[in-house]
C-alpha cells in the first residue's frame, strides 16, 4: 500500500512583489547611483521574481550618511520609546507572518513549513525579546555604563534571510545604534519587505537602511570609514577577509562563520529520537545551516542499527515544491551552491567514501539535491573537513567517549555539536569537552532569542541572542 | 671583612615551567634607568615562540579543567609568593625603570593577583546563566576558556603591566604565552620564579624576553594561538598584528585599563547547552 499525499501548496495570493526594488535609504526607496539592477529568482522554478538595485560606493556612502544622521536622535530617544518601536516591529512581523513566510520560501527555496513555523516566528520573537532590553540596558551588565557604538554595518547570508536580519537589527536598535544592512545577493526580498515593516511601525527614517548588491557591496560597507561596528554572518573565508580589512581600526567586530558540527550518537541513546535528530540536524533547510550536524559520529556497536533506521527515514522525506505544506526538503538556494555541493560530493566519491542517496524524483526545473549520506568516511576526507552547506551527511564511527570528543573537535570550526545518550553524566562530561559554542543534547537545531548562539575557533566570535548578544552593540565602560 | 663578590643571576626565558636560554643562543643587553649595565637577557627566537605555544597548549586541558575554586587558590598562592619577594621586586623595578613609585607598582601587581583569585568562581554568574527559552528545554550559557592566549605586555610598567594582563587571562582558565617588556624584561623573569614556585602548572605561563618586532608577528600569526591581547602594542604595529591574527580568526583583546570581570571574560568563550525537559 502506498500513502500518497495530495498537493497542499500554500497560496501566494498574500504576496505582492514589485517589478524592481531600489535601495532603502533614509526611509525611502531610492534608485541606485549606477542605475544597475540584477534579477532575483525563485530557486525552485528559476522564475524571475523581481529586479534588485546594485549598490555601489556612492550608495554605500549615502546609506552610511543616512544612518549617521539618524544616530543622534535615535540614541537619545527616551529608552522606553525605543522599546515601543521594537515591540511594534515584532507585532507587524506577526501580523504579516503569512506574507513573509511565503515570500521567504519563494525567494530562498526553503520549505514553507520551516519559514512559517521557524524563521518568521523566531524573527518576531527576536524583536520582542530585544525590545524589552532597550530600556533596561543599565541592568544587563553589572557595574557597566552602556552606550551605543554608532552606525552598524551588517552583512547577512541567504540561508535564513529574515531571521538573520532580525538577529542583527533587533539588538543593534535596542542598544541605540542605527544600521545599514545588506542582505545576501540571492535572497533580498524579505529584507526589502522588512523596509515596509519599518515604515508601518513608524521607525524614524535612517535608523534602518537596507542596501542590496553582490559581495563587493558588502565589502565596501564593512570597510566604510564612518562605520563603528561590523557584524557579519557568512563563510569563514569572507570573515577572515573582513577581520584583515578592518585590522588596526577602531571598528568593533563580531563574526558568525562556518561550521562542521559533529552529531554524536552513543549506543545507549533513544535511537528513534536520535535518528529524528540526525535528520533534523542535516536536512533542516536543505543543510544550508552553519550549525548543521554534518558529521554524524556513531558509536560502533550501534552503527548498523542507526544506519538501517536512518536509511528507512530518508525514504520518507518528501522533496519538492517548497510551497507545499508537506514538503520536507526544498530547493537548493542557487545554482552556484548546487555546483558547490555537486563538486564536494564528487570529491567524496573520488576519495573512496560510499554514497547513499534516497531515491526521489527531482523536479525538472530549479535547483535540487537529494538527501545524501556518506559512509566509510575518514577524518582526512574533504567531506569530513569542509563545510558542504547542503543535504549531505558524513558518517564516522567511534568506540569511547574520549575518541568521540577527539574526532568531534578535530576541525578548525567550533560552532555547534550534538550529543545523544540516555546517561546524564555523560552528556555533561561531553558538553564540557566539546569545543563548540552551542551543544544540543538529545535535541538539535534549537534556537531562541534568550539563548546565546555563536562559535568557537574559526566559527567566529561574539554571540547573538541573550544579554550576551546585546553586548556586541554596546560600549561598556567602568562606572 | 672583605666585600663579598656577588653571585649574579642569569635571566633566561620561562617555557614549560623551565628556564631555558633562547634556542638561538642570542642575548641582548639590558640597562638600568641610569644607563648602567644590568644583565644580558635572552633574546627569544621564532622557534622559542613556537616551543612556548606547544607548552601552553599541552598545559591548557588540565589547567582549564581545574575547578574554579582550585584555580583561584593557585592565583592567590602567586600573590603570597610575590608578597614574600616584595622587597626584591621593588628593588628590581626601581633599578630598571627608575620609578619613584616602584613600591606602588609591585603592590599593585600583588593585589591584582588577589583580585582575580577571588573572581574565578564568579565568572559563570557574571557572564552566563539560565536562559528562559520559549519551550520545554533546560538551557544554560557558561563562560569557558578560549585556549592559548598570546599577550604582548606593555613596556612600562614592566611588572604591573604584565600582571594586569596575565591575571585576567589565567583567571578564566587560559594558558598564556607573553612577551615581556623589551627594555625592562628582568623583573618579569623574576616574577616567573614566583609562578614556578606557586603551583602554577608548568606551561600555563610562558614568558619570552626579546625583540618585539621579531616575536609579535610569530605570535600573532601562530595557528594554535586562540586569542591575542594587543593592549601593550603601539599604534604602529597594531594593524599588522591584527591582520596576522585573522588567519585563524583570533579573538583580539584590548584592556580597558582596570580590574574588572570583563577583562577576564574578554579572554573567554560562551557555551550554550540545551536539553529537553520531559518524562
Amino acid at each position: 500500500m502506498t500513502w500518497d499525499y495530495a498537493p497542499a501548496p500554500e497560496s501566494t495570493a498574500m504576496v505582492s512583489i514589485d517589478n524592481t526594488y531600489g535601495l532603502y535609504i533614509g526611509g525611502d526607496f531610492v534608485d541606485p547611483a549606477s542605475g544597475e539592477y540584477v534579477k532575483t529568482i525563485n530557486p525552485a522554478t528559476e522564475e524571475v521574481l523581481s529586479a534588485i538595485a546594485q549598490a555601489d560606493a556612492t550608495d554605500v556612502d549615502r546609506a552610511v550618511e543616512a544612518a549617521r544622521a539618524a544616530f543622534e536622535p535615535w540614541s537619545t530617544l527616551p529608552a522606553p520609546d525605543r522599546a515601543k518601536y521594537l515591540f511594534r516591529i515584532a507585532r507587524v512581523i506577526q501580523e504579516r507572518s503569512r506574507e513573509l513566510a511565503v515570500l521567504e520560501t519563494m525567494n530562498g527555496g526553503k520549505p514553507i513549513r520551516e519559514s512559517r513555523d521557524i524563521d518568521v516566528p523566531l524573527a518576531a520573537a527576536h524583536f520582542f525579546y530585544y525590545a524589552g532590553w532597550a530600556d533596561k540596558l543599565e541592568y544587563a551588565f553589572a557595574g557597566r555604563r552602556a552606550e551605543p557604538l554608532g552606525v552598524a554595518a551588517q552583512v547577512i547570508p541567504w540561508n535564513f534571510p529574515l531571521l538573520m536580519l532580525a538577529w542583527k537589527i533587533a539588538p543593534a536598535l535596542a542598544a541605540g545604534n542605527t544600521v545599514v544592512l545588506k542582505p545576501a545577493e540571492t535572497t533580498p526580498l524579505t529584507a526589502l519587505a522588512f523596509a515596509s515593516v519599518c515604515d508601518q511601525a513608524g521607525i524614524p527614517p535612517g535608523v534602518v537602511n537596507i542596501i542590496t548588491g553582490a559581495g563587493e557591496t558588502g565589502a565596501m560597507l564593512v570597510r566604510h570609514p564612518d562605520v563603528d561596528k561590523v557584524a557579519f554572518t557568512g563563510s569563514t573565508e569572507v570573515g577572515k577577509d573582513i577581520q584583515r580589512a578592518i585590522a588596526g581600526s577602531a571598528k568593533h567586530l563580531t563574526l558568525e562563520l562556518g561550521g562542521k558540527a559533529a552529531n554524536i550518537v552513543f549506543a545507549d541513546a533513544a535511537l528513534d529520537q536520535a535518528v529524528e535528530g540526525i535528520v533534523n540536524g542535516i536536512f533542516f533547510n536543505q543543510g544550508h545551516v552553519c550549525c548543521a550536524g554534518s558529521r554524524l559520529l556513531v558509536q560502533e556497536s550501534a552503527f548498523e542499527q542507526v544506519m538501517a533506521k536512518l536509511k528507512r527515514r530518508l525514504g520518507t522525506l518528501r522533496l519538492g515544491d517548497p510551497l507545499d505544506k508537506n514538503t520536507d526538503i526544498g530547493a537548493i538556494n542557487s545554482r552556484a551552491q548546487l555546483d558547490k555541493i555537486n563538486s564536494l560530493v564528487e570529491t567524496g566519491v573520488d576519495e573512496g567514501a560510499e554514497l547513499y542517496q534516497a531515491s526521489c524524483d527531482l523536479p525538472d526545473r530549479g535547483f535540487w539535491f537529494p538527501p545524501s549520506v556518506f559512509t566509510g568516511v575518514s577524518q582526512s576526507h574533504r567531506i569530513a573537513q569542509e563545510e558542504i552547506f547542503g543535504p549531505v551527511l558524513s558518517v564516522l564511527t567511534f568506540r569511547t567517549p574520549e575518541e568521540a570528543v577527539e574526532k568531534a573537535n578535530n576541525t578548525p570550526y567550533g560552532l555547534s555539536a550534538g550529543v545523544w545518550t540516555e546517561k546524564g553524566s555523560l552528556i555533561l562530561w561531553m558538553a564540557d569537552r566539546l569545543r563548540a559554542g552551542v551543544v544540543w543534547a538529545n535535541t538539535f537545531n534549537r534556537f531562541d532569542p534568550a539563548s546565546a548562539f555563536g562559535g568557537y575557533k574559526e566559527s567566529g566570535f561574539g554571540r547573538e541572542g541573550g544579554p550576551q548578544g546585546l553586548s556586541a552593540y554596546l560600549r561598556l565602560t567602568g562606572p | 671583612m672583605n666585600d663579598r663578590l656577588a653571585v649574579r643571576k642569569t635571566y633566561k626565558l620561562f617555557i614549560g615551567g623551565a628556564f631555558p636560554r633562547s634556542e638561538s643562543a642570542r642575548s641582548y643587553r639590558v640597562l638600568a634607568h641610569n644607563g648602567d649595565f644590568l644583565a644580558n637577557a635572552s633574546r627569544a627566537s621564532r622557534k622559542d615562540v613556537r616551543d612556548a605555544v606547544t607548552a601552553a597548549r599541552a598545559a591548557w586541558p588540565s589547567w582549564s579543567g581545574l575547578t574554579a575554586y582550585n584555580r583561584g587558590q593557585v592565583l592567590y598562592r602567586v600573590a603570597e609568593v610575590m608578597e614574600s619577594r616584595r622587597a626584591e621586586l621593588i628593588e628590581q623595578v626601581q633599578r630598571a625603570e627608575g620609578d619613584a613609585n616602584a613600591g606602588g607598582q609591585v603592590d599593585d601587581a600583588i593585589d591584582t593577583w588577589v583580585w582575580y583569585a577571588g573572581l574565578t568562581d564568579k565568572l559563570a554568574y557574571i557572564a552566563g546563566g539560565l536562559n528562559p527559552v520559549a519551550g520545554p528545554y533546560f538551557n544554560i550559557t557558561v563562560p569557558e576558556s578560549t585556549g592559548v592566549v598570546g599577550i604582548v605586555a606593555p613596556e612600562r610598567p614592566s611588572l604591573a603591566g604584565l600582571v594586569e594582563r596575565l591575571a585576567p587571562a589565567l583567571c578564566g582558565g587560559n594558558s598564556v604565552v607573553a612577551t615581556t617588556s623589551q627594555v625592562h624584561p628582568l623583573v618579569a623573569i623574576s616574577a616567573a620564579e614566583c609562578f614556578a614556585t606557586s603551583d602554577v602548572p608548568p606551561g600555563v605561563v610562558n614568558l619570552l624576553s626579546g625583540h618585539r618586532d621579531e616575536l609579535v608577528p610569530v605570535l600573532a600569526s601562530h595557528l594554535d594561538v586562540d586569542a591575542l591581547d594587543v593592549t601593550g602594542l603601539g599604534e604602529e604595529s597594531l594593524a599588522d598584528a591584527e591582520r596576522a591574527a585573522a588567519g585563524n580568526v583570533k579573538r583580539i583583546v584590548r584592556s580597558q585599563g582596570e580590574r574588572s570581570p570583563y577583562e577576564a571574560t574578554a579572554f573567554m568563550e560562551l557555551k550554550t547547552v540545551w536539553h529537553p525537559m520531559g518524562t
